[in-house]
């Protein structure tokens, strides 16, 4: 009798012993061996997708943005301002497009970073359990909405609502488009800021009242403060969200390059720019072509930056609860 | 079973008193009829093994129960001179805490400076003199018996001392509000024996101007520390005393039983 | 004694007027809760008022037209169900094999690392930037062209950290004590991934798989990239269809549209009457989008009863 190995099962018959089962055992054992690394060694190729990717992004963008830097010289990149790349006088100033990245992000942020704070502290805080648990998943919606949907509202209901209030307001603008970000971006940072917080250990609340302090009090200085890493991190990651927004602005600001950082008027972005080319002809090497990837370069950098500074920050400031 | 207390001889001044104090967490009674003394400058001490109540008697004092659904008291604990009763609903929490402090056992100092750690009772009751705030947490900081090793450090970080001196600050903070009366909660189950004996010496110091209420499964520690004690076991007491009395000759067979470690 | 009172007089007062803002935060923070959800009924309300009359079976069952009372969403909603096939088919298995080699197999050194930060990195990296990638990759290097299949692979590579750190949530939360008792009776490694942790993490696994496909289905910006046009007037060959008979693959490489992008179509054009298009199609999206999350959030709630450790 002999061991046989159908289907992957291991069926030992009884009659062995002694020396004889252990060579057997011996025998199973190498075979499971050689297949289970051939297991992991698969799904270790899974898993180095993602580092394929980073490298994939990463070359992609160098390559085509070399050949972009070839032609146009990296200190006129910076400092042109003008940004007319398809013209035949082309002006190739990234500064216009962040002037727009920059005056739309700052509106989101301007609402999102102080409602999101509040309503964190809200849900924290002061809301009781069932509440909470209402709020939150209804919040998240706000987040699972398509940002196309968000920018249709914004062309369609909000620029028309802000007309009304300042007439002289042109149909694309940052404004609207701004605002309407904000209010997408408020679950990044509400939810990622309220998880903070109520990872501050009861005992310090108990500390601050037992001194006698209100909720409010309580709230405000001592758990805020305490939580002060992970505030920092949602704060990043709604800038991150922002700087990346694209069809929001593509559909509700225009995409018409404009060097302002006046959110009544219309701009292009970083995002929005990279979709006007997409929308019109993209020959390959083309001189369009290549400047979507300078300008996805520069976005790219940007947004590892801020990535870079939440991780610093998280790692200075991490408190050990 | 009734409780057996034994008043002391010598009449001190009352400081507060619980009457029939039942506690409820839900459906779960976790006090039942506790009737003690607690008498002025001076240490009262509860013991009993794990789970009989202590803990939970000692947050009725400062209504930490209020900050968790579920709770319920019934009963009364007076405070004495004015004869108010802490636990009644017309009562606000906020000023019993004013008046009676808390030390917990794990030392919870606040992520900010040492000044501002000792100071936060005085500001959060509106103080907004520097000059008078910092007479206030120097003061406490010499009564806590850590001047000395902060003076030169007051805006550093709290969480950068040691466990120990972590205790003394909280100490610090409670007393910078000139509480009436300051519980403890064993203060010194996370701290190491030096740690430990400083705390200790710290209570015999204070209690000239502080009522104290301790909690402690150390029995050697409350023999040390109080001038009366009280055992609980099951959410009652069983046996309250002068400390030399009850660990000397204890009235009642349950109170011998836990301090000879016959259960524990 | 007077002294004390009056000191107890003062002490409420201070307290009074503290508490005031406990009541006016609470307020506050109502508010702006209230502010967020109006901003979403809003929306809501916007889309069913404009485009509730425009859905009807003619909608779901007609090509893009010039003439906005005829147009409707077969392409789109056809390319889009395509493309979530392809990026389920890459998603899926890639994500859920990653994250049990991170959580079962990896061991704790600078390659490891490296990868779980790469991950975390690209959680944050912004979505036209995939586009991108696809576009100088998938369209042009690999040479699937402007196709569902370039659509797919990329939808596939930007929610793959979703599925990753989902599954891998997934799987921590069973516990070690399940995989001793496996290792006990002689399973090999794989024998315990396979036999316990996928099946007992697959609620876990599966609400990340829908959260992950619910946030592709509505991703505009990488699909323009590509270039996926927006006037498409036809369905991708059905293999053994037409004449002659499409290959098994065909539908693969041909040109597409999605939902997504049929929306900012309408939207982009000036003519109302698109808007109202726009709205119905924003509606049937929405639809899908919250009908997946709600799903998924279902499904954790229903995972966090049934299962008790």
């Amino acid at each position: 009798m002999s061991a046989s190995t159908t289907s992957g099962r291991i069926v030992i018959a009884e009659r062995l012993t002694g020396a004889a089962r252990l060579a057997e055992l011996a025998k199973i054992k190498v075979a499971r061996k050689r297949k289970d690394r051939m297991i992991e060694f698969v799904l270790l190729l899974a898993a180095c997708v993602s580092v394929f990717t980073t490298l994939a992004i990463v070359y992609i963008l160098l390559k085509e943005s070399l050949v972009f830097f070839s032609d146009v010289p990296v200190w006129s990149f910076l400092t042109d301002t003008q940004w007319t790349p398809l013209f035949d006088d082309a002006h190739f100033g990234i500064a216009v497009l962040l002037s727009g990245t920059l005056s739309s992000s700052l509106v989101a942020l301007f609402i999102a970073i102080p409602l999101g704070t509040i309503i964190a502290i809200y849900l924290s805080e002061f809301a009781n359990h069932r509440l909470r648990e209402v709020l939150k998943p209804v919040l998240e919606l706000l987040s699972g909405v398509p940002t196309i949907i968000y920018g249709f509202f914004a062309l369609l209901v909000i620029t028309p609502l802000l007309q009304e209030i300042y007439p002289g307001l042109p149909t694309f603008n940052i404004l609207s488009a701004g605002l309407v970000m904000g209010i997408m971006i408020i679950p990044y940072v509400s939810s990622l800021s309220e998880d903070a917080m109520r990872a501050v250990p009861m005992s310090l609340r108990e500390g601050s009242y037992a001194m006698g302090a209100t909720r409010f009090q309580t709230a405000t200085r001592v758990v805020v403060p305490a939580a002060f890493s992970g505030i920092a991190s949602a704060y990043i990651l709604g800038i991150s969200r922002a700087v990346g927004e694209t069809m929001i602005l593509a559909v509700a600001a225009g995409m018409q390059p404009n060097l302002t950082l006046n959110p009544l008027e219309p701009a292009a972005t970083i995002t929005s720019f990279i979709v006007q080319v997409a929308l019109g002809d993209l020959p390959h090497g083309s001189v369009g072509y290549q400047t979507i990837f300078a300008a996805g370069l520069t976005l790219l950098l940007i947004t590892l930056m801020f990535n870079l500074l939440g991780h610093w920050l998280r790692r200075k400031y991490r408190e050990a609860y | 079973m009734p409780s057996t207390i034994t008043l002391p001889d010598d009449a001190p001044v009352l400081k507060a008193q619980s009457k029939n104090l039942d506690f409820y967490y839900g459906a779960f009674k976790a006090l039942t009829g506790v009737t003690m003394p607690i008498y002025e400058n001076r240490v009262t001490a509860l013991i009993g093994p794990s789970g009989c109540g202590k803990s939970t008697y000692l947050r009725c004092f400062n209504r930490m129960h209020d900050l968790y659904p579920g709770h319920r008291y019934d009963g009364k604990i007076e405070l004495y001179p004015d004869d108010v009763d802490i636990l009644d609903h017309a009562v606000d929490p906020i000023e019993v805490r004013m008046r009676i402090s808390m030390v917990f056992q794990k030392p919870n100092p606040f992520p900010k400076s040492i000044f501002e750690n000792v100071a936060y009772g005085l500001r959060v009751r509106g103080e907004k003199s520097v000059s008078y705030l910092e007479d206030k947490v120097e003061a406490a900081l010499r009564a806590a018996a850590i001047w000395g090793e902060v003076k030169d450090r007051m805006s550093e970080s709290a969480t950068n001392l040691s466990g120990g001196q972590q205790q003394r600050l909280c100490i610090a903070r409670s007393l910078a509000t000139d509480p009436e009366i300051i519980l403890f909660d064993e203060p010194t189950s996370a701290l190491d024996p030096i740690a430990t004996g400083s705390i200790e010496e710290l209570i015999g110091e204070i209690k000239n101007k502080v009522t104290i209420l301790i909690v402690t499964h150390n029995m050697q520690q409350a023999a040390r520390v109080s001038d009366y004690v009280a055992y609980m076991y099951l959410g009652e007491m069983v046996e309250y005393g002068v400390t030399k009395d009850i660990f000397m000759k204890p009235k009642r067979q349950e109170t011998e039983d836990y301090i000879t470690g016959r259960f524990g | 004694m007077s002294r004390k009172t009056d000191r107890s007089k003062e002490l409420r007062a201070i307290i009074k007027s503290h508490k005031r803002w406990d009541v006016i935060f609470g307020l506050v923070g109502l508010g702006a809760i209230a502010l967020a959800i109006l901003t979403l009924v809003a929306l809501f309300a916007q889309m069913v008022i404009d485009g509730f009359p425009r859905i009807s079976v003619e909608f779901f069952a007609n090509f893009p037209s010039r003439r906005a009372g005829q147009a409707g969403i077969l392409s789109a909603w056809v390319g889009s169900f395509f493309v979530m096939i392809v990026t389920a088919l890459f998603a899926i298995p890639v994500g859920i094999a990653s994250a049990i080699y991170l959580e079962e197999y990896a061991r704790k050194n600078w390659f490891t690392d490296v990868i779980e930060i790469n991950i975390s990195n690209l959680a944050g990296v912004p979505s036209i930037v995939y586009g991108l990638l696809a576009l100088g990759l998938f369209v042009y290097t690999f040479g699937f062209g402007q196709s569902i299949l370039s659509a797919g692979l990329t939808l596939a590579l930007l929610i793959l950290p979703i599925v990753i750190v989902t599954t891998r949530e997934a799987l921590r939360a069973i516990p070690q004590t399940v995989r001793e008792g496996a290792y006990a009776c002689g399973a090999t490694k794989w024998q315990v991934v396979s036999d316990h942790l996928v099946p007992y993490g697959m609620p876990g696994i599966l609400t990340g798989v829908i959260i992950g496909l619910s946030r592709a289905i509505g991703e505009t910006a990488p699909i323009i990239t590509i270039g996926a046009l927006t006037f498409i007037a036809f369905l991708p060959p059905m293999p053994f269809t037409g004449d002659p008979a499409a290959g098994l693959f065909d539908w693969l490489f041909s040109p597409f549209t999605v939902m997504p992008i049929q929306i900012f179509n309408w939207t982009s054009r000036p003519d109302p009457a698109f808007h109202a298009n726009a709205a119905a199609a924003s509606l049937v999206l929405v639809f899908l989008t919250l009908g997946m999350n709600g799903l998924a959030i279902w499904l954790r709630y229903r995972l966090r009863k049934n299962i008790k450790w």
